[in-house]
């Protein structure tokens, strides 16, 4: 993967540049002992590793406007970094920027459970602004699954999901305001505790655009009463086709589950080996969880069940009680440790139309096959955003690359039959160089007039998200 | 001028050197452009594709509205943010499109649960301000694949780009709907009724307070679901008074606005935070109000030339004028550092300043 040259003129003046951090921050917030700095070289993309010039880890919303505008000043460019757990590379440094660290900045600044919202510093991670608030009976929404470690920074950047999205949506569509620190170090408020924000939709855009706008240091989220209660069912198909199909049937049967999670056979084998589930040998499976009271969960359960038998299940596993559910979901989430178990792994992300899962299927296990490798699926089904899961090992020569070929291919797939590169991780370094196959120069340029508004220095992230060939006069001028 | 596909369209906005207001039904659009010749975009409809078991619609921009929501009811399906129909408030004819609805942001009470016209909309074409023709966001419901131009193309009145094709996630219509009311609240009692039921597990689906009529609470989906749900929103708002089931044509009314409809003067909408609404309801000298998404949208109608926002002062949110002329821009005016922003976008979608001029600043 290709990266600019880093600005020799910059390089040159680290000592200064860094003598100018330290005099707008205080002293415990500036890193730049390489030492130190390693624990930043890289996000959860791992194949992919820089030291960054410095990084700061500012506390305040003034303290990272005092770095943008040394920054802008010096012309230095700058990496937004959450809580570093981008599979996408989005806060991957590079040798000539400073990364900014919002982890230090993870205070609630205050809940409302009346008006519904929370706000809080953004270097709060995603599982901990929930934890905030469920005493008090409330979630927040978007769970990605490494809601655990991923900051809401981050989540903002990414305009992350999770496996809750079919009914709830992704963070845009539960983000009502943030703060913002532009590269110049203006300090702006978009939105807030109300909704809808006024003006032109700037949250919209600044929600998904990968740290190229700003650094958003605090945000107010739309909080949610709990459900009372979730129930899940587990059903085998004897082909992806026939598990593909009910998917769709239960759709337009107009229910409208939390979650439908869909895996493949080398997914299921893989789990089994590696948590023992007691998951059936079967071609494919579906997670199907339903919310409300346990009436309400038991109609929309004999509804899904009706509509399942049609399709004939080879299994069909209901919940009894708590420990059963929790055996339900036990492989699904275990699946990514369980694929770690088989070697290392890429994990794509593209979405499709569901209607296309079954021949997408099919066609992800022709190229895999041409390719000589392992592909396993375990995917968020109801909304069509697939994880195929490439398996590797990085220590042959050669098999990195094979493998980013074939997820390559994989997603040009996917947008051929009217999906994207991306449903939930971000384009970041990984998927920049495929933006093409997606958009014509047109739409991408569209894209770029918004980072030309916000950043017209283009000093924030700028190698990310748009291949290079379409950015190169805006990073030089 | 009605140009009949995106071709001709693109072409027209390539040729055009003077100022151009964009129309879609006329039925919904707020505020004053510069004058300009108008281009409409009801030549640009029909259906490019329905898959109710992908729950996706992609339509043309000219669309009607009806035709729409007829296609998608023969489905059991819907526009999950409630549109509404602005004629009756705005004094209007003419045939909504969904590119009016899309290019103003247009959501009903439903708005509280299942999110804002924005929220749905998945995927747009445009042309923008050189004649250029744009597509972001497609037809899938998770897509991060770079900027987010369908959310900025949302409630852009126009100023932006011409919209040429929009793509919705769309929801199941429910099986069965209940409204409660609760009659006799003033409007602290009547928000503070609301937040209790929006803030309880029963997926309300409406919360809207009419003064002197009742506060409403509404909720959706199957039958025995609805039943228990009622019941239980019952047992909730118990609390605050009498309450009695009502049937839902309430809901078309509200969304509408229809208690204001044939009456003369000035309309506003507040964003706000719930509970700080009555507070400000009380400073707005009203004549009359309408509390929709639990609070969180205030209609006022205030005497002609009012200057509502002096009136109101500052505080969590923004007020719009949606009818009337009175007391500055009908948008709220942002703050020095987003006006820069909001006025570098509209520079760089349209350099030769063709679309709705002035509008939104």
């Amino acid at each position: 993967m290709e990266m600019p040259q880093p600005d020799p003129a910059i390089l040159a003046r680290r000592g200064r540049i860094l003598a100018r951090l330290a005099s707008v921050l205080p002293a415990d917030a500036v890193i730049s002992d390489p030492a130190e700095t390693r624990a930043y070289e890289c996000d959860a993309l791992t194949a992919y590793r820089c030291l960054p010039l410095a990084v700061v880890l500012p506390r305040t919303t003034d303290e990272v406007a005092a770095v943008m505008r040394a920054c802008h000043e010096e012309g230095v460019k700058v990496i937004p970094r959450g809580a570093g757990t981008s599979l996408a590379g989005g806060s991957l440094p590079t040798p000539d920027a400073v990364v900014i660290g919002v982890a230090r900045m993870n205070a609630v600044i205050e809940t409302d459970y009346a008006n519904r919202f929370i706000h809080v510093q953004t270097g709060r991670t995603n599982l901990s602004v929930t934890g905030a608030v469920e005493a008090e009976g409330f979630f927040y929404a978007p769970d990605p699954s490494s809601q655990l470690a991923c900051a809401i920074a981050g989540n903002i950047g990414m305009n992350s999901g999770g496996a809750h999205c079919l009914k709830y949506g992704v963070t845009t569509n539960n983000l009502l305001g943030v703060t913002i620190v532009t590269m110049t170090g203006e300090v702006l408020r978009i939105g807030g505790p109300y909704m809808d924000a006024g003006g032109l939709d700037l949250l919209g855009v600044i929600c998904g655009s990968e740290g190229q706008l700003g650094v958003v240091t605090e945000a107010w989220l739309r909080i949610l009463p709990k459900p009372e209660g979730a129930r899940p069912v587990l059903m085998g198909f004897a082909s992806n086709e026939v598990a593909g199909a009910c998917v769709a049937s239960i759709i337009k049967g107009g229910l409208l589950p939390v979650a439908i999670e869909f895996m493949d056979r080398p997914c299921i084998e893989a789990t089994e080996a590696f948590a023992k589930a007691g998951y059936p040998d079967c071609e494919a499976l579906l997670i199907v969880e339903v919310e409300g009271s346990p009436a309400e969960i038991d109609e929309q359960l004999a509804r899904i069940k009706e509509i399942a038998l049609r399709h004939e299940p080879v299994a069909y596993r209901e919940a009894a009680d708590e420990d059963q559910a929790k055996r339900i979901w036990l492989g699904r989430k275990s699946a990514f440790g369980a694929m770690g178990q088989m070697g290392d792994y890429i994990c794509l992300d593209g979405t499709i139309p569901v209607s296309e899962l079954a021949f997408v299927l099919r066609r992800i296990g022709e190229l895999t096959e041409s390719y000589g490798l392992r592909v396993a699926n375990v995917f968020h089904a109801g909304d069509g955003n697939m994880h195929p899961l490439i398996i590797f090992n990085a220590n042959q020569p050669g098999e990195l690359e094979k493998a980013e070929a074939l997820g390559a291919d994989i997603l040009k797939l996917c947008v051929e039959v009217g999906g994207c590169l991306t449903g939930e991780h971000g384009v970041g370094v990984e998927k920049r160089d495929l933006m093409s196959v997606q958009f014509s120069d047109e739409d991408m340029e569209a894209q770029l007039r918004v980072k030309d508004v916000f950043d017209p220095g283009w000093l924030l992230n700028p190698a990310k998200v748009f291949p290079l060939y379409v950015t190169a006069s805006r990073r030089a001028a | 001028m009605r140009p009949v596909d995106e071709a001709e369209l693109a072409e027209v906005v390539r040729g055009a050197n003077a100022p151009l207001v964009l129309r879609g039904g006329g039925t919904r659009g707020i505020g004053v452009p510069a004058a300009g010749e108008v281009l409409e975009t009801g030549g640009l409809s029909g259906v490019r594709l329905y898959e109710p078991g992908a729950l996706t619609l992609v339509v043309g921009a000219g669309t009607p509205l009806a035709e729409v929501e007829a296609l998608l009811a023969a489905e059991g399906q819907r526009l999950p943010f409630d549109p509404p129909d602005m004629r009756g408030l705005l004094g209007r004819d003419g045939v909504s499109t969904v590119g009016g609805v899309v290019a103003v942001n247009a959501s009903g009470p439903r708005r509280v649960q299942a999110g804002a016209c924005r929220d749905s909309l998945i995927g747009v074409r445009f042309v923008d301000g050189k004649g250029t023709v744009v597509r972001n966001g497609g037809r899938v419901m998770k897509n991060v694949t770079g900027i987010d131009l369908v959310k900025l193309m949302a409630g852009s009145h126009g100023t932006l780009g011409v919209l040429t094709e929009v793509a919705f996630k769309v929801l199941p219509a429910p099986e069965a709907v209940a409204t409660l009311c609760v009659e006799g609240l003033d409007d602290a009692r009547a928000v503070a009724a609301m937040a209790a039921a929006l803030g309880s597990p029963y997926d309300v689906t409406g919360a809207a307070h009419w003064p002197g009529r009742g506060t409403f609470v509404r909720v959706e989906g199957f039958a025995a679901s609805v039943r228990y749900r009622a019941a239980e929103l019952a047992r909730v708002l118990g609390r605050f008074g009498a309450v009695t089931e009502e049937d839902g044509n309430v809901w078309p009314a509200l969304r509408d606005v229809m208690p204001f409809h044939g009456a003369a003067g000035d309309v506003w909408r507040l964003s706000v935070k719930p509970s700080e609404a009555p507070a400000l309801v009380a400073k707005a000298g009203a004549e009359a109000v309408l509390y929709d998404w639990g609070g969180g949208l205030v209609w006022l109608r205030v005497a002609e030339g009012t200057d509502l926002r002096a009136r109101l002062g500052v505080f969590d949110g923004h007020a719009t004028r949606v009818r009337g002329q009175g007391g500055g821009p009908a948008f709220p005016p942002e703050p020095a550092a987003v006006a820069v922003i909001s006025a570098g976008l509209r520079a760089k979608f349209d350099p030769k300043g063709l679309f709705n001029q002035g509008l939104m600043g």
